[in-house]
């Protein structure tokens, strides 16, 4: 790596913590203070966020949707649903917009990356249309405000919010016996209806403990077991049921009756609070807290983490019993994570928001930024999976990725070309962390442009 | 300009380390040495655990109608492939191939391993590790050290690389853009910029590579598009050998009738889309399909099926030993099935995998199986896949 200069602490602060550096932006006197500010000054309820619609009225608004269409002939079906497929695209395209414009205005971008990367750690993927509805509000709703909590807090918000409960197949997840599982059993004896373990296992393996910590199959069924009832308000029959916020709803009737046994432990709670407990006792767990530690600093730091990074990581956050904050807090205290050799390869959406920055784009007009993401290979809350993106540079640093990019830079840059300095802003942007290899190619390019898209693309600005 | 000598580069050398001279003089099989290869080679893997028992239904089974209720399908409008077996309606043009004996379907497969992650069984299906993670490198880049360095190109359909086929030997990648395309002294200027980026520069010159071969670089993204661009490198006298393609959307928890029956359709249409656009080549072609594991042998209570075990992998090609399900059948009855819940495996998928990539290359087997599959001494290559071999 040979184009590679160190970088100073205000460019790790920057580029490795933040969203990357803005030119109309004073560099960060003290950057671990800066870092540590970010913790009193984020605010979760974010003015851009004003306009979206929230989980409730979504569900509502699908509640509702359906109902029209149960009523419809078969001709105004088709066109009902054609309205719908745009109505929930273009609910898609603003939450990824609005999304994306906090990350270029905010002052706070330690905790917009903290955002992401917890919506990352409980990755939702719009393949299914009502997850390409509800996307944005559960990154806002359930991700945003708890990202310097505890993170029990935080697993009860994503657990219970719809868009998990609909991508991980739980609201149709039925105790085989239970009330509307043994009645179903008598009406239709051939149609069997009863568990769907996708969620519990997902719990298990991604969002607390992490593959491989010693769960069984048995456990997951048994868990399985006990979230039965987690459901949504405002579907199906049995609207009695009082709807708690977000659209979450426990239903007596669906749940599996009697205690579970989990990991050598005995839960005999009746109803939601039995899936609670075991909930509590994962976010609790030893290998919850090592599994958390690994991803932040694998995300923040390098693809292959110091063990001591880990560590530190993982007795913060049980010392303090899961508080986040702690966490993070660890992170940046920690020498590790202040490598002066940039170890991490920039995801699409880290490098065309950096990018945007650098420009000094503060909207998107013109921006058509959920495709262009889609064409780096990185759509937003599209991860075609529930682990999420990858996070290592093996995924992102391919051949045709980085022709992408470069094809992107070019388009990017041209309404700036006679307003940008490539040479000023290369400075600005890497805050020193350039090589002469890469000054020497803006320099010589031969146009204003040419430079500004060499800058983007350059080994420095792909890296952090 | 550089003599021959040099020409040879490290990778050669080492391959030249590596080979017994004794091996080279007398076995029939290729190595670096000898005259190239025009063989193809296609991994096309099924993310998301693919339902192998409604893909190749053992319709003659007396457990699978009852373990499937609703989902079990209707035998009436699949293939029949034999007495025990038949094949999803929608694969009709992979059946045309069962017909024509160019398709070997082979059931109750899978990987080594045996827990229900799809991330970590991708990733054994994708290293052949025994556990998941433990080993660093994909198969296929595994296998390309063994092809004679003109023909160890290969390229992922994809704009990232996957773990199959990550390792020593740099691996193109190419997708359509949407993107305008970057000017020639951009493209000019950034060679120069990553000059002396080790990783960059050898990035960006396979991506000029594969760049330059496409003929329609705006292609679409539909299933027959996708298979047609993928032939058309293959198609070509100096192109890649060896490719992969990714699919998704195999996860099939709930409503799986008309779910599965989409995604095999897809398959199936970029399956008729390779050997179209292959024309000639597909009598050289081996295609293999295969997924991390299978799904419960009974229908889960939300219209689907849940993580399981043995699952169905798919041989095409113009010379496969195909018009048959090569299947050591355990059954379906509840004592059968592994843990009480899925389709036991009875064939290992990194045999099948070892054996049919030293078929289609000409490979020695045992060589191929100790440098694709760790625990390779453990199993026996599987004989006859190919007509030709």
């Amino acid at each position: 790596m040979a184009n590679t200069s160190n970088m100073s602490p205000a460019a790790i602060a920057v580029n490795r913590f933040g969203l990357g550096a803005r030119a109309d932006e004073g560099v960060p006197n003290e950057p671990k203070k800066w870092l540590l500010d970010q913790f009193s000054q984020y605010q979760a309820k974010s003015a851009r966020l004003a306009n979206q619609a929230n989980t409730a009225s979504l569900i509502a608004e699908y509640a509702q949707q359906q109902q029209e269409m149960r009523k419809a002939d078969d001709a105004e079906k088709k066109e009902m649903k054609r309205t719908f497929a745009r109505e929930v695209k273009d609910t898609y395209q603003d939450a990824v917009s609005a999304r994306a414009e906090m990350a270029l205005t905010s002052s706070t971008p330690f905790m917009e990356r903290l955002v992401h990367f917890w919506a990352n750690h409980f990755a939702v993927s719009i393949e299914k249309p009502a997850i390409a509805d509800l996307a944005g509000a559960f990154e806002f709703e359930a991700i945003r405000p708890n990202i310097l909590g505890n993170f029990k807090d935080l697993l009860f918000a994503v657990e219970r919010h719809p868009a998990m409960l609909i991508y991980l197949d739980q609201a149709k997840s039925i105790g085989p016996n239970s009330k509307a599982g043994s009645r179903s059993a008598e009406k239709q004896p051939d149609k069997k209806r009863g568990l769907n373990e996708n969620l519990a296992r997902e719990i298990l393996e991604l969002h607390t403990l992490g593959v491989r910590s010693g769960y069984t199959q048995a456990d997951v069924t048994e868990f399985a077991r006990a979230l039965t009832g987690w459901s949504i308000a405002g579907m199906g029959k049995d609207k009695a049921v009082s709807a708690d916020t977000n659209g979450f709803v426990f239903r007596p009737l669906l749940h599996e009756p009697g205690e579970r046994n989990m990991m050598g432990k005995t839960y005999s709670q009746s109803g939601k609070a039995q899936a609670e407990a075991i909930l509590t006792d994962l976010a609790h767990s030893q290998a919850t807290a090592t599994h958390l530690a690994t991803k932040l600093a694998r995300h923040f730091v390098s693809d292959t983490p110091s063990e001591s990074l880990v560590n530190k990581l993982t007795q913060a956050y049980i010392t303090s019993n899961g508080d986040l904050s702690n966490v993070c807090r660890a992170l940046i205290e920690a020498p590790e994570s202040w490598l002066v050799v940039p170890a991490k390869f920039k995801t699409p959406w880290e490098w065309l928001i950096s990018s945007l920055r650098g420009l000094g784009r503060q909207n998107l007009d013109n921006i058509k930024i959920a495709q262009i993401l889609n064409q780096l290979g990185q759509q937003t809350w599209k991860p075609g999976s529930p682990a999420g993106f990858d996070d290592i540079a093996a995924t992102w640093a391919a051949p045709n990725a980085l022709l992408r990019r470069v094809e992107l830079a070019q388009r990017l840059v041209a309404p700036f070309g006679d307003k940008l300095d490539a040479r000023v802003l290369a400075d600005k942007l890497l805050l020193g962390a350039i090589s002469e290899q890469t000054r020497t190619a803006i320099s010589r390019s031969e146009s204003a442009s040419t430079g500004l898209a060499l800058l983007l693309v350059s080994p420095e600005f792909l890296r952090r | 300009m550089q003599n021959s000598a040099n020409n040879m580069n490290r990778r050669d050398f080492l391959r030249m380390l590596s080979a017994g001279t004794g091996v080279l003089l007398a076995s029939p099989y290729i190595s670096f040495a000898s005259a190239e290869t025009d063989r193809r080679f296609i991994f096309i893997i099924q993310r998301g655990a693919a339902d192998g028992l409604n893909t190749v239904i053992p319709y003659a089974d007396p457990a699978y109608a009852k373990l499937r209720g609703a989902l079990a399908i209707d035998v009436s409008q699949a293939t029949k492939l034999d007495s025990l077996f038949a094949l999803h309606p929608s694969l009709a043009e992979t059946a045309k191939l069962y017909a024509n004996k160019q398709a070997l379907f082979v059931h109750a497969v899978a990987s080594p391993y045996r827990s229900r992650s799809h991330f970590d069984g991708q990733n054994v299906l994708e290293t052949f590790g025994t556990t998941a993670y433990q080993i660093k490198d994909g198969w296929m880049n595994r296998l390309l050290t063994l092809l004679p360095s003109a023909q160890n190109e290969a390229i992922a359909f994809a704009t990232t690389v996957p773990m199959a086929l990550r390792g020593k030997i740099e691996v193109a990648s190419y997708a359509p853009s949407a993107l305008p395309q970057a000017s020639d002294d951009l493209l000019m200027r950034v060679e120069q910029l990553y000059a002396e980026d080790t990783q960059l520069h050898s990035l960006w010159t396979a991506a000029m590579e594969a760049n330059n071969m496409a003929d329609d670089a705006s292609a679409k993204q539909d299933p027959a598009s996708f298979g047609k661009l993928a032939a058309s490198f293959l198609a070509k006298a100096d192109g890649p050998r060896v490719a992969m393609i990714e699919t998704g959307g195999w996860d099939t928890h709930t409503a799986q009738e008309g779910r599965l029956a989409r995604q095999l359709k897809s398959l199936d249409s970029m399956i008729a889309a390779i050997r179209d656009g292959l024309g000639p080549i597909w009598q050289k072609t081996t295609v293999v399909v295969a997924t991390e594991f299978g799904r419960t042998a009974a229908a889960n209570g939300t219209g689907g099926t849940d993580h399981g075990t043995g699952s169905t992998a798919m041989i095409l090609g113009g010379d496969v030993n195909g018009g048959r399900v090569l299947a050591d059948w355990p059954g379906l009855s509840n004592s059968a099935l592994y843990e009480g819940r899925d389709l036991k495996p009875t064939t290992n998928l990194a045999t099948l995998i070892a054996s049919i990539s030293s078929a289609s290359f000409k490979l020695d087997p045992t060589q191929v199986n100790k440098v694709l599959y760790a625990e390779a001494n453990k199993t026996k290559t599987i004989e006859g896949l190919l007509r030709t071999s």
